[in-house]
């Protein structure tokens, strides 16, 4: 394969890389000096590769759709928001909101996740190495989130249809949100999604949680 | 379900006479529609979902007059001589802002709230006269973006169907953060209107009561939304205007943040918009009038010194040519309409009177959009239903009626003498009362007292 075409955010801009990224003139890219900017490889919609060597800020890959974005360093909020495709992996740490919304594609960050990580999720696989914060999977409605480590409180408040597993403990579970059981299916579908995420752990440690689908009518019954 | 009497109220005069000559007195505290209201939360157990707009009485446009030329003023004549309508939209950042022949635009009602039908029809009369048509909670159809010339996309918290390809094929987009039915308040869509189409587009099961996030989940507050705005003109390389829609509360601190922010446009929605689905209680007692909020707006963009050149279009309650020209003379550079195109499309149209009737409304009173049951094919799902709406003659319609708006506001501009529509301004008007002399912050009329200036 061709070496990385290199954009260096030291001299160049997030515009001049988007523009380039969008109308690709090549199929792989080095970024260098991110420096945390915001909305770095956002709206990639082809099968480029994007190599990003440090921390970015907000809604890095954003709306990615094909491409395969890695970012060696931390995320802010919202990396790989509304992903449709593709795939885009955090070696370190991600901010809030991670995969917010997304609607397919992989999400790995291989550190831990803040609040609210998968939040809305409409059908992406995230799978995280370590710890999620509190609100995690809010409103989740489709996909798969995979945690390694623990999840923080309210997991899968309001939760639709999205299946959820975590190795560690659970602070709480959310509004509707209940523990199931893992049959052989959930156990195949989690060791391929920590193989996709290049991670080896032993699926039978994990546990699923999803909704009880108690609040998909409006009852007098709701207490919410 | 509404909150309308059980008993009949009109057309009923022996009963009427029967009270009257018994002395009957109806209790303004108690009346007939809180009595029902109260013996239908005790029968379900749930709250009333309904909708329409708030429908008490509030300060509005009908108590606003236009003082017309004659001796100070210079009028233009009729027909001969110009008045402009047409306008700019997003021209501060954007590559490609919006040019539209008349100011008043068809406000974003989802797919799934409305038919396909409908959908398609409001973009055939908006396109018809030149104008925008927005889409709503639950994503881009084919059949609005292919009838529509100019397509506002919109972007709420939901985020159901949103996605970059159909960002891309938008003229704008429209980062919704609340509606004047609702400020505060998530979308609704209840099990009968989650069809499988709807609910594939929504991603989520055919026939569940759908409740939506309030919140956006990916960024609370203006510092977040400035960075949120910059990541969607990334990714649609800087062509498409943003706008903002808020519900009308505190307006005058929201506008400055939502410019703050970035916003190319700012849309108010007052309390009387309408909605497909919320709590009456909510309806009816959060946001305040769109009289109240377009003063308020104009304050926080003139201080900004950017009236004009961040664009306001305001919604909520517009009706006529005369709305039209009042909201702009209060300083509005355009309008959006929900209910009044719904309307003309042909919704409370009194030759479906005996199907309202057996759905315990009436025309002119039908405001269970959530049922999915609308007799006139627009607030539905329901295939049979829907096929009753002619997409074509439907927007035919529309096109004619948003003539008559313009031409009614042409109107009163001429009259005012105005060369165009933008020209008005509020010192064209009078007040007929004190609460609105004080909310839209011109004098009562015949006097020079503006209340609380
Ligand atoms: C049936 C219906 C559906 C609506 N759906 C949405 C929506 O999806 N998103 C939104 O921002 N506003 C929605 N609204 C509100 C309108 O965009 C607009 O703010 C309001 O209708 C304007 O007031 P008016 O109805 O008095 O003209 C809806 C309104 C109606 C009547």
């Amino acid at each position: 394969m061709n070496e990385p075409v290199v954009v260096d955010l030291a001299t160049s801009s997030v515009r001049a890389l988007n523009a380039e990224l969008h109308a690709p003139g090549a199929k792989s890219y080095e970024v260098r000096s991110p420096q945390g900017a915001h909305a770095i490889a956002a709206g990639v919609d082809s099968e480029i590769t994007v190599d990003v060597r440090g921390h970015v800020g907000y809604y890095a890959a954003g709306m990615n759709d094909g491409g395969r974005i890695t970012v060696h360093g931390n995320a802010g909020t919202g990396v790989a928001e509304n992903m449709m495709s593709g795939t885009v992996r955090v070696t370190g740490d991600a901010s809030q909101s991670a995969g917010a919304t997304a609607h397919g594609g992989l999400l790995v960050i291989e550190g831990s996740a803040s609040m609210r990580c998968g939040i809305s999720m409409k059908g992406v696989d995230i799978v995280v190495g370590g710890d999620i914060g509190p609100m995690s999977a809010f409103m989740a409605q489709a996909g798969r989130l995979v945690v390694c480590g623990n999840a923080g409180d309210d997991l899968g408040d309001s939760i639709y249809e999205a299946r959820i597993y975590v190795r560690g403990t659970v602070g709480s579970l959310g509004a509707d949100c209940v523990e199931k059981q893992m049959r052989p299916e959930h156990l195949t579908e989690l060791r391929d999604l920590l193989a996709e995420a290049g991670l080896d752990h032993d699926p039978a440690q994990f546990r699923r949680y999803g909704s009880a689908r108690r609040l998909y009518h409006f009852t007098s019954g709701n207490t919410y | 379900m509404s909150t309308e009497p059980t008993h009949p109220v009109s057309g009923d005069g022996r009963s009427s006479d029967y009270r009257h000559s018994r002395g009957l007195r109806e209790s303004a505290t108690f009346d007939r529609a809180t009595i029902a209201g109260i013996q239908r939360a005790a029968a379900t157990g749930v709250y009333d979902i309904r909708g329409w707009g708030a429908k008490r009485p509030l300060p509005h446009f009908d108590d606003l007059l236009f003082l017309g030329a004659s001796m100070s003023r210079y009028p233009l004549e009729g027909y001969r001589e110009r008045c402009d309508t047409d306008i700019v939209l997003g021209d501060r950042n954007a590559r490609s802002p919006l040019h539209l022949a008349t100011p008043v635009t068809i406000a974003g009602m989802s797919f799934g709230a409305l038919s396909a039908q409908a959908k398609e029809a409001l973009g055939r009369g908006a396109s018809e006269v030149g104008t925008s048509t927005t889409t709503g909670d639950g994503g881009m159809t084919p059949e609005e973006r292919g009838q529509s010339t100019h397509l506002v996309y919109q972007y709420l918290p939901s985020r159901y169907g949103m996605n970059p390809t159909d960002l891309r094929k938008a003229d704008a987009i429209e980062i919704v953060l609340g509606q004047g039915a609702k400020p505060g308040g998530g979308g609704m869509l209840l099990g009968q209107k989650i069809s499988e189409r709807v609910a594939g587009m929504r991603t989520l099961p055919a026939g569940i009561d759908q409740r939506s996030a309030c919140r956006h989940p990916d960024w609370t507050g203006p510092d977040d939304l400035a960075i949120k705005i910059l990541e969607l003109r990334e990714i649609t390389d800087w062509e498409k205007p943003v706008y903002v829609k808020i519900g009308a509360s505190r307006t005058y601190y929201d506008v400055k943040l939502a410019v703050a922010s970035g916003a190319d446009v700012v849309v108010v929605d007052g309390m009387q918009g309408g909605t497909a689905a919320t709590q009456d209680v909510f309806i009816e007692h959060v946001g305040i009038p769109t009289l109240a909020a377009i003063p308020q707006a104009v304050q926080a963009l003139q201080e900004l010194g950017l009236h004009r050149r961040v664009q306001l279009i305001v919604s909520g309650g517009i009706r006529t040519g005369a709305d039209v020209a009042k909201a702009m003379a209060l300083g509005a550079d355009a309008v959006a309409i929900g209910t009044a195109a719904l309307i003309a499309l042909g919704d409370n149209d009194p030759r479906y009177a005996e199907e309202y009737r057996e759905l315990g409304s009436d025309a002119g009173f039908y405001d269970d959009f959530q049922d999915g049951r609308d007799p006139a094919g627009i607030t539905t799902q329901d295939p049979e239903l829907a096929a009753r709406l002619d997409p074509v003659e439907g927007g035919r319609r529309l096109a004619n009626y948003l003539r008559v708006l313009t031409l009614e506001a042409q109107t009163i501009a001429r009259a005012c003498g105005k060369a165009h529509l933008q020209h008005l301004e509020p010192e064209d008007l009078v007040a007929l009362t004190i609460e609105a002399a004080a909310m839209a912050r011109v004098p009562l009329a015949g006097t020079s007292w503006i209340p609380g200036a």
